[in-house]
């Protein structure tokens, strides 16, 4: 068990409320006195994957668990799944439609900053069943 | 330099977030991609862009800038302002382009 386990259900389609859980994390980690380069890393690779979750599959889970040494972020969907994840992981890859990328979105950019932001990360998708990525990120380590 | 000081000189007018208008102004980051902008603004930046929605609010949050300036009048949602007032992120608005807004933040900051 970790020191603390928290989910979140993240609304498919909904702007307004994405970015919720990650920020909630966010304040926790502070709260709790973490490496405020760990709480940054943290905080921007679940909000990408939280916003893939809306854009991408129409909303999802979150599940996270903090630890001392560690925070654990699995993000789990039933979405339409990822068909190439090597390709989708390349900077620039993206299938974003243009009513969501007049929102900012859709540079291809999300995939590669989580890979860059957390110490581990793998991505298990199947085409028509779900993805889910799965990152850990370790306080006082690396960028 | 404070923000609230550096928006007086610049001219810029604040829409929202007026709670947050002490923090200090080091750097300046400028995009309008999210993602982009995620991974690179830095902390107490001030954010240049014209993407006033509600998710714009969400990246500055997260990446800790000291203000959204938007540049050419661009526009600021109701739902985003409303998020920005209750964090307490500082929106302002003017009507140049962002490239001249860019320079008077450079000599602002030198
Ligand atoms: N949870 C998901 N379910 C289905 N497809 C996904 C999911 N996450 C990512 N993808 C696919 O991978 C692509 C790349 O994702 P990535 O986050 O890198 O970029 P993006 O979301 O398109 O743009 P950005 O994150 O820069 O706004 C997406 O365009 C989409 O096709
Ligand atoms: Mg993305």
């Amino acid at each position: 068990m970790s020191m603390l386990h928290l989910t979140y259900q993240v609304p498919g389609d909904d702007f307004t409320r994405a970015g919720e859980a990650s920020s909630d994390v966010k304040h926790k980690l502070k709260k709790l006195g973490y490496d405020p380069d760990a709480i940054r890393r943290v905080a921007i690779a679940m909000y990408e994957g939280e916003i893939n979750m809306v854009i991408h599959a129409g909303g999802g889970e979150a599940i996270v668990d903090i630890d001392p040494d560690r925070v654990e972020i699995r993000l789990e969907d039933q979405g339409p799944g990822i068909a190439d994840v090597e390709q989708a992981m390349q900077a620039g890859w993206s299938t974003a439609p243009d009513n969501v990328r007049t929102l900012g979105f859709g540079a291809g950019m999300g995939l590669p900053n989580m890979k860059k932001y957390t110490d581990e990360m793998t991505v298990d998708s199947q085409v028509g069943v779900g993805t889910t990525v799965f990152m850990k990120v370790f306080p006082g380590k690396k960028e | 330099m404070q923000i609230k000081e550096m928006a007086e000189r610049c001219g810029w007018k604040l829409l929202c977030g007026k709670a947050g208008e002490e923090r200090e102004a080091e750097g300046c980051y400028i995009g309008d991609l999210l993602s982009w902008v995620m991974s690179r603004a830095g902390e107490n930046n001030v954010w240049l862009t014209v993407m006033g929605n509600i998710n714009a609010i969400a990246v500055a949050a997260l990446t800790e800038v000291s203000a959204i300036v938007l540049t050419e009048s661009a526009s600021l949602d109701e739902e985003a302002k409303n998020r920005a007032e209750t964090q307490g992120i500082p929106v302002y608005s003017c009507e140049e382009n962002t490239y001249d807004t860019a320079v008077k933040v450079y000599e602002m900051l030198k």
